[in-house]
């Protein structure tokens, strides 16, 4: 049953949202800039992110990356999947079959026509189909599913991915 | 020809207008010398002006402003200071501050009024009054009362012809406020000498240690106070030049008087998304706080572990740290730092005498710059130092002394 909530193993720091923000927009700012920042002692800090990580608050620092910029052709697809829910279960076991899947990059549980909406990622339109069609759509209990190609990233995970604007501002100004 | 205005000939230079000439030279550098915020205007507010000018709405207002911005600006007022302002007459909507701060003088100066101005302070302030035909009283705060003007120091330049007090907390160059004690005390000298009081609150928003107390809300302030607010700082609207002031009817229908002759009205297109900003515009506001507020502290720290020696600052997006154990002038130690590190900052005496010594450093950019320029700030420093003679508190650390 690991999709049931795990008990939280230490108290959940309070007065350390902040620091959380901070990591947010950039997991590469040091614990002693962020106890600056907040006023509090790096070890506080340290300690509360320390507890976040252990409380999976913070669930994993990571990069945005641009492969296509990068030279690297990826595909993915966003596939809407209806499942029947059953008893006791709901939605959460089809769920759970689906994210263990290493080429599932998300899965949410979503209002509206479909029921869960999973992020595919592949090297191929054909890799990509075929797992869909193979893994996702034979699934018991998955009734349909609706898959829908990424064209193109404009924003990601609240990243734009165009080069930010230049600081038109004067350099001296009053 | 004939010779220009006395007036204008009489007003100095612009201190900053040198070091801008000075940098302008220059490539690649970290600029600390900008008086506005690096954010861009709140997406959602240049998409509410895009919509205004895609259906025309790119008129005239009425000379005191759209009024569905001033009934906005009313409420504003009394929601988030307890102030209370008739949108009909006694709020006009202006260009910027700096057009609220002229209207200000120019309506209740007549030639040869003194203005009491503390410094350091905003560079228009003392000019504007000079424009206005007034005569400008320098008061000078100083770092030992964390660059607080004092009433005793206010009331000792106080002369028959003084007609107002120009204040501005917080306060551009040093990022100090006004406490509530001070403001009491001020006003107090206001009420003794029944002097009009000119506050520029325009950094309002941007106080970080203590809750801000608008002028006009101290006991029988209102009557005599001209209020100076905007959105350029807080909202990150400088380039729309929007900003109001509201006073008591009679002071301020001779503003509009002068402002219907001399500007008509505030950029319409700015005056709506003002609308937008003001109504919709808080949680990006806060954010955008908590952002200065986090460099303001990352920033500061670095300043004194460098070895220039800087209270944290109150509110705005200014440091003013000492450079005075370089044995430098304000001056020297900018243009030098300029030079060699290409790091630019402001010299203190830009906004006054009394800014002697210190320099304002503006931390309204990226974190990568701002660690970037302590980076060379150090350097600089190290080597200054050595030249000089004495070391860094950062060079004893090294050597474990």
């Amino acid at each position: 049953m690991s999709y049931s909530q795990s008990p939280i193993p230490g108290p959940i720091p309070a007065g350390f949202h902040e620091a959380l923000s901070i990591l947010e927009q950039d997991s590469r700012v040091s614990p002693a800039e962020i106890a600056v920042m907040i006023g509090k002692s790096e070890e506080e800090v340290r300690a509360a992110i320390a507890q976040f990580e252990a409380a999976g608050v913070i669930r994993s620092y990571k990069t945005v990356v641009d492969w296509e910029r990068a030279g690297d052709e990826r595909v993915m697809a966003f596939v809407d999947v209806k499942v029947s829910p059953a008893r006791g279960v709901g939605f959460d076991d089809v769920a759970e079959r689906i994210y263990r899947f290493p080429e599932v990059r998300s899965v949410h549980l979503v209002s509206g026509d479909y029921d869960l909406r999973v992020a595919v990622e592949g090297r191929s339109i054909r890799e990509v189909a075929f797992f869909v069609s193979d893994k996702l759509a034979s699934l018991e209990r998955v009734l349909a599913t609706a898959t829908h190609f990424l064209l193109k990233r404009y924003k990601e995970d609240g990243v734009p991915f165009v080069d930010p604007e230049s600081d038109s501002r004067l350099d001296v100004t009053p | 020809m004939k010779a220009l205005s006395r007036v204008v000939a009489d007003v100095p230079p612009s201190g900053i207008r040198r070091f801008f000439d000075l940098v302008s030279r220059r490539k690649d550098i970290i600029s600390l010398g900008v008086g506005e915020p690096d954010f861009a205007t709140p997406w959602h507010v240049r998409d509410a002006a895009i919509h205004m000018i895609i259906h025309g709405r790119t008129t005239y207002s009425d000379n005191r402003g759209l009024p569905a911005l001033r009934e906005a600006i009313a409420e504003h007022l009394f929601g988030r200071c307890g102030l209370t302002y008739d949108p009909t007459n006694e709020i006009i909507v202006t260009v910027g501050v700096s057009e609220a701060l002229d209207l200000a003088l120019r309506a209740i100066l007549n030639p040869g009024d003194e203005v009491i101005v503390p410094e350091p302070s905003y560079v228009s302030y003392k000019p504007c009054v000079a424009f206005a035909g007034g005569t400008p009283v320098t008061v000078a705060s100083r770092a030992e009362h964390g660059f607080r003007v004092t009433p005793e120091a206010i009331e000792a330049a106080i002369t028959p012809r003084t007609k107002a007090i120009l204040i501005s907390y917080p306060t551009n160059p040093t990022g100090a406020t006004l406490t509530r004690p001070y403001l009491e005390a001020i006003a107090d000298v206001a009420r003794r000498h029944d002097l009009y009081v000119i506050s520029d609150e325009i950094y309002d928003r941007l106080s970080y240690e203590v809750d801000h107390t608008p002028f006009p809300k101290l006991p029988g302030m209102r009557d005599r106070t001209l209020y100076l607010n905007g959105f350029s700082k807080a909202y990150a609207m400088t380039g729309w030049r929007v900003a109001y002031a509201a006073a008591p009817p009679e002071i301020l229908d001779a503003m509009v008087k002068i402002h219907q002759y001399t500007m008509l009205c505030a950029p319409v297109v700015g005056q709506h998304a003002a609308i937008e900003a003001i109504r919709n515009g808080e949680p990006q506001v806060d954010l955008m706080v908590a952002d200065y507020r986090r460099r303001r502290n990352l920033f500061v720290d670095g300043l004194n572990r460098i070895g220039l020696e800087c209270p944290l600052p109150d509110g705005a997006f200014y440091a003013f740290p000492s450079v005075r154990a370089t044995g430098l002038s304000s001056e020297q130690f900018a243009e030098k730092l300029l030079n060699e590190e290409g790091v630019a900052t402001v010299p203190g005496t830009a906004f006054g005498e009394c800014g002697e010594g210190f320099v304002r450093c503006s931390y309204a950019t990226s974190l990568e710059k701002l660690r970037e320029a302590l980076d060379r700030m150090e350097r600089f420093m190290i080597r200054t130092n050595r030249v000089c003679g004495c070391r860094s508190p950062v060079e004893r650390s090294m050597t474990n002394e």
